[in-house]
C-alpha cells in the first residue's frame, strides 16, 4: 500500500514534469523558480535541522564501545572501535562515514533446527556504500554543467568514471553502479518479509524518487542523447541567478529537474537528513573517556537523596546492636572529618 | 522428561505494526508497581493495578502528561531527537535483538520497538506528520498505544547490541529509558523494577537488607573465607579513613552464586592486605532507577560518592556487576560529581596509577586484578579449577558501554585451564544478553527471559557440545542470578559463576590451609598435591 502511493507520487511529479515542460510558463519554472526554491529549502531546511540538534544538549556520555577500552597499558585498546582520544573519534567517524563501518558487521541470523545460525550478510553494506559514492561521484561530475571553464579535477573524475569507453556516449561506471544498487535496496523492500513489514510510504517514496532520477537522466544522456550545450547555457544562467527559459529539451530534462528538485526539498523532511545527522550521533562522536574526564550536563537537576544523617537516624538502634560505627555519638568527640 | 516452556520457531512477520492493540499474557510481562513503592519514591499515580486489568486507572490528563513528557525530553536528550529523526528502516538491527529472535514477535526488532515511539512522534511533533498522519508514519496516541508501549518497552534489556550494527549509533536503550520514563510519569511501571529502587533508597540496597543484616551476611562470609583458607578473615563496615571504599552489588551478598564472588573478593583483599571498608549506607552498586528514569539513578547513586567523601577513603573499587557499570562509568561523574575529594586511583599493590579513572576515582574490580597478576603478585594455582571447563559471557554494560573485554579474560586465562570462547558473532562488543537485564528477570516473566536468554544459550549449548563446557562465567549480577535458570532450561549441565570466584579458587594465600573444597564447599576430585606444589604467578 505504502509503495503503491509512494509509486503514484513520483509518477504524478513525472506526469507534472512532462506537462509543465510544454508550457512556456512551466519551463520558465522549471529553470528557475521551482530549483531555486528547492535549494533554498534545501539549505535552510537542511540547517535548520542540524542547527536542532546541535541545540540539544548531550546530557550523559554515551558511546556504544565496540572493542577493547584504554585501561592499563599493557593491554592492546581498539583505538578506532572504542576511541580513547579525539583522533579515535575522528577515525571511527571518518570509517563510519566512508566506509559504513558499522553497517560492515552485519550478519545474519537465522534458526535452524532449534540453533541459530549466523552467517554473512554484506550485501546490504555494500550496495549502500555503492550507492553513496555512486551518487557522490554523480553529483561532482553534475558540476561541469555549471562551471566554466571547468575544473581539472571534474574533467579527472569523468574520465576515470568512463575509462572503459563503452559507447557513445560514453558509459559511466558511476551510473551503472548506481542504478545496480538502487535497485538491490529497492528490491530488497519488497522481497524481505521483514524489510517489507518495517518499511514506510517515506522508504519506498525516497528510492522511487531516486530511481526516476537516474533513470531520466540515463534516458537523457544515453538514448535520447539531449543537446549538452544548451543543458549547460541553462545550467550556467542559473548559477549566475540569471534563469533561462529552456527552449527545445525534452520533457525528460523536465522530469529531470523537477525530481531533483523535490527530493531536495524533501530531504530536510526526512529520513534523508541521516547525512547531517550521523555527524553528531552521541553513541559514534564521543570519546570514551567517562571516567577519565568528567563530562559535564547543562541541566543536571537537582534530586532528593535519602543522605546520610537520615539514613543513620532511621536506623541507629540496629546500627547500635550490630556495632557499626556511627556518626552522630563520634560528632561529641572531635571527629576529624 | 522437561515441559516445554518456549517453543521457538522461525516465523515471519505479518499484520502492520501501526495497529497499538497488543495481547499482555502472563508469563511475558511484570507486574505493575506496588502503590507503597511508587509513593515511598514519590513518583506519580500510585495505585493497585496490574497490566493485565482492561482499566489501568491512568490520570484523566494522562496524554497531556505524555506529550509534554515527549517535548521536554526532546529538548534535554540530543540522543533522543536525533534518533527520533535519522532512522532510515535499512533493517540491519531486526535479527540483532535477542528478543526477537527468541519471540519472533516483529515489534521486538529494535527498529519496530522504536517505532512505536517514534510514530507518535511523528504525528505530534513534525509538520509532515500533522498534515499528512499516517502517511508521513505517525499514529494517534491512544490508551492501546500505552499498553503496547509497556509490553514492549519491559521487553527490552536495554542491552545496546543492536547498536552496534546500526549505521547511525541509534541506541534502542536511550528509546527505552525514554519510553520507561515517559511511561513512568503516568504510573506505568513495574514492581520489579520499583520495589528495588525503593528498597535501596531507603537502606541501601535493593533487597532492602538493613545495615545488621547487612552486617550478619558480611561477617557470614568472612567466616566462611576464613574456614575455607584458614585465616583470620575479617571485613570492616563503615570504617574511615580506610584507602578504598569497596561497593559490590547487593545480590553478592546474599544471592547464590553471587556468594562464591564475594568469597573470591575477600580472599584476595586478604591476601594483598587492602586499606578498604564496605559500607551498609553504600550497600548497593547497581541501580534500578537507571531501569526507570535518570532522575532516580541519581537519586540511588549518590550514596555511592556521598558515603565515599563521609568515610574519607582515597578511592572506590566496584565489583562485578553489570548495568552497575554502565552508571558508574557513564552517569556517575556527571551526575552527582565532581568526585575532587578522592584521589586518582593508585594499586596498593603494584603502583599502578589508574589513569583511565582519574576523575571518577572508581575502578572495576577486573581492571584492579589483571594488573596484580600481570606485575606477579598474585600466587595462583589454575588447577584448582580443573573440575571447571569454563567459558565467558560479555555482560552487556561493561562490553558495549565500556569496552571492558579483555581484563576478565585475562584473570580467567590465569586462573584456569580450561577456557573456551563461545561463537565470535556471540561475545564481545557482539555478546548476547541473558534476557533478564534492565529489571524484567522476575519470574512472573519467565517465558519471555527464556525467549530472550535463547541466543546466548544457544552459544554456550555450542561450546557444551563442541568443548565439554560446564561453566558460564560472567561479571554480572543479573547474570548470575538469571542465567542458572536460563542454562537450567535450555544447556542443562552448565553452572555460573563470576570471574573472581575462580580466582578465589586458584589463589594461594600466605598461610592459607591445604583447600580440601573450592568455594562452593565441592571436594577436589584429586586434592593433596595441589597446595604444595602451587605457584604461578602472573606473566610478568
Amino acid at each position: 500500500m505504502h509503495a503503491l502511493f509512494a509509486l503514484i507520487a513520483v509518477l504524478a511529479l513525472v506526469a507534472a514534469g512532462v506537462m509543465g515542460g510544454q508550457t512556456e510558463a512551466g519551463r520558465f519554472a522549471f529553470t528557475s523558480i521551482v530549483p531555486y526554491a528547492a535549494f533554498l529549502l534545501l539549505l535552510a531546511g537542511f540547517c535548520r535541522r542540524v542547527i536542532q540538534w546541535a541545540l540539544v544538549p548531550v546530557p550523559f556520555h554515551i558511546p556504544v564501545t565496540c572493542g577493547q577500552q584504554r585501561s592499563l597499558d599493557w593491554i592492546p585498546a581498539a583505538k578506532i572501535d572504542n576511541p580513547s582520544t579525539q583522533f579515535g573519534v575522528v577515525g571511527r567517524m571518518t570509517s563510519e562515514i566512508f566506509l559504513f563501518r558499522s553497517l560492515f558487521r552485519n550478519n545474519k541470523a537465522r534458526l535452524e533446527g532449534g540453533r541459530l545460525i549466523f552467517g554473512e550478510s554484506k550485501f546490504l553494506w555494500l550496495s549502500a556504500l555503492a550507492f553513496h559514492w555512486a551518487l557522490l561521484l554523480i553529483l561532482l561530475r553534475h558540476l561541469r554543467f555549471f562551471i566554466e571553464p571547468v575544473p581539472m579535477f571534474i574533467n579527472i573524475l569523468e574520465r576515470t568514471d568512463s575509462y572503459f569507453q563503452i559507447g557513445t556516449p560514453r558509459l559511466y561506471l558511476s551510473d551503472l553502479i548506481l542504478l545496480g544498487a538502487l535497485a538491490y535496496l529497492i528490491v530488497r523492500r519488497f522481497r524481505d518479509p521483514v524489510i517489507r513489514f518495517i518499511s514506510q510510504f517515506t522508504d519506498y517514496f525516497a528510492l522511487f524518487l531516486l530511481l526516476g532520477i537516474a533513470a531520466s537522466g540515463m534516458l537523457m544522456r544515453y538514448f535520447t542523447r539531449i543537446d549538452i550545450l544548451s543543458v549547460k547555457q541553462i545550467a550556467l544562467g542559473f548559477a549566475a541567478f540569471r534563469p533561462l527559459t529552456s527552449q527545445g529539451l525534452s520533457p525528460l530534462f523536465h522530469v529531470h529537474i523537477l525530481l531533483v528538485c523535490t527530493l531536495a526539498a524533501y530531504l530536510p523532511f526526512s529520513k534523508l537528513m541521516h547525512a547531517g545527522g550521523t555527524f553528531l550521533s552521541p553513541t559514534r562522536n564521543l570519546v570514551n573517556d567517562s571516567r577519565a574526564r568528567r563530562h559535564i550536563n547543562p541541566w543536571n537537576s537537582p534530586v532528593k537523596t535519602h543522605r546520610y544523617a537520615e539514613w543513620e537516624e532511621e536506623f541507629r538502634a540496629k546500627l547500635i546492636a550490630a556495632d557499626i560505627p556511627r556518626e552522630a555519638e563520634d560528632a561529641g568527640r572531635a571527629c576529624s572529618h | 522428561m522437561q515441559e516445554e516452556l518456549v517453543h521457538i520457531e522461525p516465523k515471519l512477520p505479518t499484520g502492520d505494526w501501526r495497529d497499538p492493540r497488543v495481547e499482555l499474557r502472563k508469563g511475558a510481562i511484570c507486574y505493575g508497581a506496588a502503590p507503597k513503592n511508587v509513593s515511598y519514591l514519590g513518583l506519580p499515580n500510585p495505585r493497585a493495578w496490574q497490566p493485565l486489568d482492561s482499566d489501568w486507572k491512568l490520570p484523566p490528563d494522562w496524554k497531556r502528561i505524555i506529550l509534554d513528557g515527549m517535548k521536554e525530553r526532546l529538548g534535554k536528550y540530543r540522543s533522543f531527537r536525533l534518533f527520533m529523526d535519522i532512522c532510515v528502516r535499512c533493517g540491519a538491527c531486526a535479527d540483532k535483538c535477542h528478543f526477537y529472535l527468541g519471540s519472533a514477535d516483529p515489534k521486538n526488532m529494535p527498529v519496530v520497538r522504536a517505532e512505536l515511539m517514534r510514530s507518535i512522534y511523528r504525528r505530534y511533533f513534525t509538520l509532515s506528520g500533522r498534515i499528512f498522519g499516517k502517511l508521513a508514519g505517525g499514529r494517534d496516541l491512544t490508551e492501546d498505544v500505552i499498553k503496547e508501549w509497556f509490553y514492549y518497552f519491559y521487553q527490552c534489556t536495554e542491552c545496546r547490541r543492536c547498536s552496534v550494527f546500526c549505521p547511525y549509533g541509534i541506541d534502542t536503550a536511550e528509546i527505552t529509558m525514554m519510553g520507561r520514563e515517559l511511561l513512568n510519569l503516568i504510573g506505568c511501571n513495574t514492581n520489579w523494577v520499583l520495589e528495588p529502587a525503593a528498597n535501596c533508597f531507603r537502606t541501601g540496597n535493593h533487597l532492602g537488607i538493613q545495615p545488621h543484616g547487612f552486617k550478619d551476611s558480611i561477617d557470614f562470609a568472612a567466616e566462611e573465607a576464613s574456614e575455607i583458607t584458614g585465616l583470620d578473615i575479617k571485613v570492616p563496615i563503615n570504617r574511615k579513613g580506610a584507602e578504598v571504599l569497596f561497593v559490590m552489588p547487593s545480590a553478592d551478598y546474599f544471592g547464590t552464586p553471587h556468594y562464591y564472588t564475594l568469597l573470591g573478593y575477600l580472599m584476595l583483599f586478604r591476601e594483598i592486605g587492602l586499606d578498604y571498608t564496605v559500607s551498609a549506607y553504600a550497600s548497593e552498586g547497581g541501580n534500578f532507577g537507571l531501569f526507570s528514569s535518570h532522575e532516580l539513578m541519581k537519586r540511588l547513586n549518590a550514596k555511592i560518592y556521598d558515603e565515599a567523601r563521609r568515610l574519607g577513603v582515597k578511592w572506590i573499587l566496584g565489583g562485578e556487576c553489570g548495568h552497575m557499570w554502565r552508571v558508574l562509568h557513564q552517569y556517575m561523574d556527571t551526575m552527582n560529581g565532581p568526585a575532587d575529594f578522592l584521589d586518582v586511583p593508585v594499586s596498593p599493590v603494584t603502583g599502578t596509577v589508574f589513569a583511565n579513572a582519574r576523575s571518577t576515582k572508581m575502578v572495576h574490580i577486573c581492571e584492579f586484578t589483571a594488573d596484580l597478576i600481570h606485575h606477579g603478585k598474585l600466587r595462583l594455582d589454575p588447577r584448582r579449577n580443573d573440575h571447571w571447563n569454563a567459558t565467558y559471557h560479555d555482560s552487556c554494560n561493561p562490553a558495549r558501554a565500556m569496552g571492558l573485554l579483555e581484563e576478565p579474560r585475562y584473570i580467567l586465562k590465569n586462573v584456569c585451564n580450561h577456557f573456551h570462547e563461545m561463537p565470535e558473532n556471540t561475545i564481545r562488543e557482539q555478546t548476547f544478553c541473558c534476557g533478564s537485564g534492565a529489571g524484567l528477570g522476575t519470574d512472573e516473566n519467565l517465558e519471555m527471559r527464556l525467549r530472550g536468554g535463547f541466543p546466548r544459550a544457544n552459544a554456550v549449548k555450542y561450546v557444551k557440545e563442541k568443548h565439554g563446557v560446564n561453566l558460564l562465567t560472567c561479571i554480572c549480577a543479573i547474570d548470575k542470578a538469571t542465567l542458572p535458570t536460563l542454562m537450567e532450561y535450555w544447556v542443562p549441565g552448565v553452572e555460573v559463576a563470576g570471574v573472581h570466584e575462580l580466582l578465589g579458587n586458584a589463589l594461594v594465600m600466605t598461610g592459607e590451609k591445604e583447600r580440601l573444597t573450592d568455594l562452593r564447599g565441592e571436594t577436589f576430585v584429586t586434592t593433596a598435591q595441589f597446595a604444595s606444589s602451587a605457584c604461578e604467578g602472573g606473566h610478568a
